[in-house]
């Protein structure tokens, strides 16, 4: 049979087309690849710790099941940082968890179901022997485990309990078992060591689990997001718009760092739009108090509001606006000082609309 | 037209379409951790930057008296980012972007690896409604994200 002139080209396409697809299975199912892109950031390249919590504790594998790694990976921790993977598949969360679970392969046998401990009387453990590091509702310690940000006497940031992540990964003889062995490496002692008993640890549990009752019933509409950014429109010409803003911000002893237009470095010097400035300012304290809350604040800082001259002559001025950060950095512990730098970011610009 | 010339270009599509992209995006942030220190870091980034097609504006440093402050690490920057014309296109109809223009990447020291975040610009496709802006806020995002892939792999 004769081969016509068009089907090696064919042939080549579906061999490009076989090659792809195996590849992109391969690529999606090697846990110690997925972990590297999707972990490693976090959690450090052999699961040592960071930003995220270390995972090679002694005592963390060997005291939580695959189901809990699977369930965290998938739900996240809302609010403390670690997103929700929704968009990887089980397959591919499962290769994850089988990675991590080289490290430390043996899974501790688990008796599934609730404890029924009193809750009254674990919140008065809680408060006596948890809170100092796990907080006095169990929301967890603020900062991250970068460098910069914390003492290193400390391996770990006390994990929030109080949260709806932790609380779907973690069964109730997940936190019970921890609670008796403990976590070598960090401040947490075997509830024996504390001179607690294991009713008084099953009390404990149950305080704990309590906190599902605080969460959003599901089906209940999320609040809907701030808006990306503050705006204000100046009664005055921009340069006077320029010269307001700069006054407002000396006025709350903030200190003016500099001052550059919008498209500075991206076109050749003297081409810049001189009717886009973007005003750098900020505080010492402010910056570290937020580096020390979320490393990942630096995307915002020092302080910025820009001055800008629209086509149709209007002046405007405009920043970001702080009550979008929780939302962006999964992190509720930037709620108060993102507030108090929302009010700032308010002050200044309503100056240029009087 | 002949049928082979119809369906092989739909085939090469398809297969591109296929090819493994190294996705590190989780929510609305980007991150990648380098096993090198923030100095070598920050000039891989640049180069990186640059044969994704962009111009490196420039580098700001964040953490002004860290260490003044106690702290054992002052390795903060910012690289900013991007294409003239889009910005001026941006920055003139979408006046609640101007905050997040031009693009970052935030670099950071942690111990002997350097992190490095950014903002997935695919998130911007939120903050407004605009098929053309949504249309460079993706590109804009698989562009960041082969960036982020290529210092994973430096």
């Amino acid at each position: 049979m004769p081969v016509r002139r068009s089907q090696p080209h064919l042939f080549i396409a579906i061999f490009l087309c076989f090659f792809a697809f195996v590849g992109n299975v391969n690529a999606t199912t090697d846990g110690a690849k997925l972990f590297a892109i999707h972990c490693a950031a976090c959690h450090g390249d052999k699961g040592d710790g960071g930003i995220g919590v270390p995972l090679t504790l002694p005592d963390f594998l060997t005291s939580v099941t695959d189901e809990y790694l699977f369930q965290t990976i998938r739900h996240g921790r809302p609010g403390r940082i670690m997103p929700a993977f929704r968009h990887l598949g089980d397959e591919q969360i499962r290769a994850i968890v089988e990675h991590i679970r080289s490290w430390a392969p043996k899974e501790v046998k688990l008796i599934p179901g609730r404890i029924q401990g009193n809750p009254e009387k674990g919140r008065e453990i809680f408060a006596r022997y948890c809170a100092r590091c796990h907080g006095p509702l169990g929301r967890g310690g603020t900062g991250t485990g970068v460098n910069f940000t914390r003492l290193h006497n400390l391996p770990i940031v006390a994990p929030g309990l109080n949260n709806p992540g932790f609380l779907a990964a973690a069964s109730d003889d997940i936190i019970r078992t921890t609670l008796l062995r403990g976590r070598r490496g960090t401040p947490m002692l075997p509830a024996a060591k504390m001179g607690l008993s294991e009713q008084d640890v099953e009390d404990v549990v149950s305080f704990i689990r309590s906190f599902e009752k605080q969460f959003q019933p599901a089906g209940k509409p999320a609040a809907a997001p701030a808006k990306p950014a503050l705006i204000a429109v100046s009664t005055k010409p921009f340069s006077e718009t320029v010269e307001r803003i700069e006054r407002a911000i000396s006025a709350r002893r903030l200190r003016i760092i500099r001052k550059h237009s919008l498209d500075d470095g991206l076109v050749a010097w003297g081409e810049e739009n001189k009717k886009q400035q973007v005003i750098y300012f900020g505080s010492i304290r402010q910056i570290n108090t937020l580096l020390a809350i979320d490393p990942r604040m630096g995307l915002f800082l020092p302080n910025r509001i820009t001055v800008m001259e629209q086509d149709d002559g209007k002046v405007i001025a405009t920043s970001i606006n702080p009550l979008r950060f929780g939302s962006l950095f999964n992190n509720a512990n930037l709620e108060h000082t993102s507030r108090e730098l929302h009010d700032t970011y308010m002050a200044i610009l309503q100056e240029i609309s009087r | 037209m002949r049928k082979e010339t119809v369906f092989l270009p739909a085939i090469l599509l398809f297969t591109l379409l296929l090819l493994p992209t190294a996705s590190v995006h989780a929510d609305h942030l980007l991150m990648v951790r380098v096993s090198q220190p923030l100095g070598v870091t920050l000039g891989s980034l640049k180069k990186a930057i640059q044969e994704q097609g962009y111009k490196v504006a420039r580098v700001d440093m964040v953490n002004i008296g860290l260490l003044g402050m106690g702290y054992t690490s002052s390795k903060y920057r910012t690289v900013f980012f991007g294409k003239a014309e889009e910005i001026r296109r941006l920055s003139r109809d979408h006046p609640q972007l101007v905050p997040y223009l031009p693009l970052r990447i935030a670099v950071f020291a942690e111990g002997d690896s350097t992190l490095l975040v950014a903002i997935d610009p695919a998130t911007y496709g939120e903050f407004l409604s605009d098929q053309k802006a949504d249309a460079t806020f993706e590109r804009w995002g698989r562009d960041m994200e082969r960036i982020l892939a290529r210092m994973r792999g430096s």
